[in-house]
């Protein structure tokens, strides 16, 4: 019997297995982002950066060219490749641990320049890679391995708002949250990677889709039951919704 | 040519742009700054671009972007920010790119003070970051030097796929001298096929990392940097032997009291018919060891005297090729403070046994 291909792996990814836990939804953001580079023709002239957190390893998913920063300096990393090659689509993948802990100069500067990249933001509430730890987003009493009676809010204050933060800053063109909790959050967050995505093409400016992602693992629940918890607990916290496009204030 | 007079850091950056600088990251801080301030005017003139970055961290790790993407960047700094780069540069050294680091070293430890010194001496030639990597480490001892030294520093860094630094005292940096700039033309950029500068479609993506999750892949990396820089220390040395061809006394010294130990040798020369000559390593990674070792062990050599901005750091490697052959010992003065020649002098007598 012959068979047609009515659904394929994007040609942005490479043809290997991920490492990410069984329910994780890393790799949908992955897939995501591969199918907006392919789709915009862009993937041949993107060079990605990989972060330090479960992500680390997206340099040998992409097919494009990459380049693995240290834990929280992918902001950097990127503005040195954007500035040596402006002609080149420059995006960075970063968890929250990476981005609004170790890596906050790094990220409200670049936004700050208005630097022509885009960031990929995936906040899971806790630093997945090493094991569950508490991240600047871990919510008032979650119960993670370093707060383990939940984050108290007179020790450790309320988790930061990162998308709200940035769009504070004129150098940021899009600033959106979006989730990959069902298909509705999917289509949209693919609708954001994308807008951001032309926006750097448009030389905009800075862009950033704060992505809200599982961690199965480390939350101790099963990926089904993530992906509720994820809705009923961090969508209130972490509003969907554009926090800033400058392309809107335009019209 | 005809010689103009420059200011050390100013004629450092003038130097870079003239060797191909493409991209410069820095963070102001003294006695560096006027690096900064002249490439951010002079080098977009040349098609470069400078960027002032938020802090020493953000500032090496745009040069790791922009020696991944394949053009000549640098940064430079003074000794605290230098501490700040560390991790990049153990990043850089990691994933083999070329870049350039110019340390003009202040008093430390700490916020120390803005004075000149060579306290980091052990950080530059010993990996302040993690890891076993190492950096081309060169010292000037004059701005003509400096100078040259930048071109070479490009030049190696892109040869070996390693960081190369330019140690200099906060003295090389800040006083005037006369330069000569060599009438060669700025380089052709060097292919670099492994620069991430997009596929085109045309080949399988290039990865710029440092990671390696098997031990026995990262083993593998270490003894293939480890093979490197063993070629680098067999063809990189570079030292310089000035004085008296018979010495008594053999001054070890790198940058600004090489000049000190030159003008302490005149005192003992004239006043009391001591010869001398100075022992100036170049590299200060590679080291020359051999070298050293050599001109230590010449019949007319009765002690060694290392002279330094610091508490005794190069010293240690003085020790190291002097093989326990002759007596060692050392004058210097730390936290911006310099040793006069007849400090120097006297220093040597005592070495001598002589007062
Ligand atoms: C300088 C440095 N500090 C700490 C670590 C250890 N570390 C690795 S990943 C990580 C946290 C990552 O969390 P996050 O950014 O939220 O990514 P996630 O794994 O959740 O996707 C930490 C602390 C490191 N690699 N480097
Ligand atoms: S630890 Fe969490 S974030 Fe990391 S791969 Fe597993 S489920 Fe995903
Ligand atoms: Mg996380």
């Amino acid at each position: 019997m012959e068979m047609d291909v009515v659904y394929q792996k994007s040609a942005g990814l490479e043809d290997v297995e991920f490492h990410y836990c069984p329910g994780c939804t890393h790799g949908i953001i992955h897939k995501l982002i591969a199918e907006v580079l392919v789709e915009l023709d862009l993937i041949g002239d993107t060079i990605g950066v990989a972060p330090v957190g479960c992500a680390v390893f997206a340099y040998d998913y992409f097919t494009c060219d990459m380049h693995e920063a240290a834990h929280g300096r992918a902001p950097a990393v990127a503005t040195g490749i954007k500035r040596a090659l402006p002609d080149k689509t420059v995006f960075t993948y970063q968890g929250d641990g990476d981005l609004a802990a170790i890596g906050t100069a790094e990220i409200v500067h670049a936004a700050m320049r208005g630097e022509k990249i885009t960031t990929i933001f995936v906040n899971n509430t806790n630093y997945g890679m090493t094991g569950g730890q508490m991240a600047p987003t871990t919510l008032i009493g979650q119960k993670v391995t370093t707060a383990p009676l939940g984050r108290s809010k007179e020790h450790y204050g309320s988790p930061i708002k990162v998308s709200e933060m940035l769009a504070t800053i004129e150098g940021a063109a899009y600033i959106e949250r979006v989730s990959v909790h069902n298909m509705a959050g999917i289509i949209r967050a693919k609708k954001a990677i994308k807008k951001a995505f032309q926006l750097q093409q448009e030389g905009a400016g800075f862009t950033l889709i704060e992505v809200l992602s599982t961690c199965p693992t480390n939350w101790g629940l099963t990926p089904n039951d993530a992906l509720n918890w994820l809705q009923d607990n961090m969508i209130p916290v972490f509003p969907l919704g554009v926090y800033r496009d400058i392309t809107a204030e335009d019209k | 040519m005809a010689k103009e007079l420059w200011k050390g850091n100013e004629a450092m950056a003038e130097a870079a742009i003239r060797a191909g600088l493409k991209c410069y990251f820095g963070y102001p801080i003294t006695p560096q700054s006027e690096i900064p301030e002249y490439f951010s005017l002079h080098l977009p003139e040349h098609g470069g671009v400078f960027l002032q970055a938020e802090s020493e961290i953000a500032a090496i790790n745009m040069v790791y972007g922009a020696a991944g993407s394949g053009v000549r960047t640098m940064t430079s700094s003074s000794s605290p920010g230098i501490s700040l780069k560390q991790e990049g540069i153990s990043y850089i050294a990691g994933s083999e790119l070329p870049c350039v680091i110019l340390n003009v070293m202040r008093g430390g430890p700490g916020l120390g003070t803005i004075q000149p010194a060579q306290g980091d001496y052990f950080q530059a030639t010993r990996g302040g970051g993690n890891g076993d990597y190492r950096v081309i480490v060169l010292a000037p001892a004059n701005v003509q030097e400096a100078t040259d030294l930048m071109r070479l520093a490009f030049d190696l860094a892109d040869k070996y796929r390693m960081p190369a630094m330019i140690l200099a005292d906060g003295m090389i940096g800040q006083m005037m001298e006369p330069v000569e700039w060599p009438d060669e033309p700025t380089p052709e950029p060097i292919a670099k096929p492994w620069a991430t500068t997009g596929t085109k479609g045309e080949r399988r993506h290039n990865i710029i990392n440092s990671l390696f999750m098997e031990p026995e892949a990262c083993a593998r990396h270490n003894e293939k940097l480890d093979q490197k820089y063993r070629t680098v220390a067999a063809n990189e040395t570079r030292f310089e032997l000035i004085g008296d061809e018979e010495p008594e006394i053999l001054f070890a010294a790198f940058g600004t009291p090489s000049r000190l130990a030159r003008a302490a040798g005149k005192i003992l020369e004239e006043e009391d018919g001591i010869k001398t000559a100075v022992f100036r390593p170049i590299s200060l990674w590679p080291y020359p060891y051999d070298a050293l070792y050599d001109a230590i062990n010449q019949e007319s050599v009765k002690a060694v005297v290392t002279v330094e901005l610091n508490t005794g750091q190069m010293l240690d490697d003085v020790k190291i090729a002097n093989q326990g052959s002759k007596p060692i010992s050392f004058i210097g003065k730390a936290g911006g403070m310099i040793p006069t020649p007849r400090e120097i002098a006297v220093a040597a007598k005592e070495a001598l046994g002589r007062k």
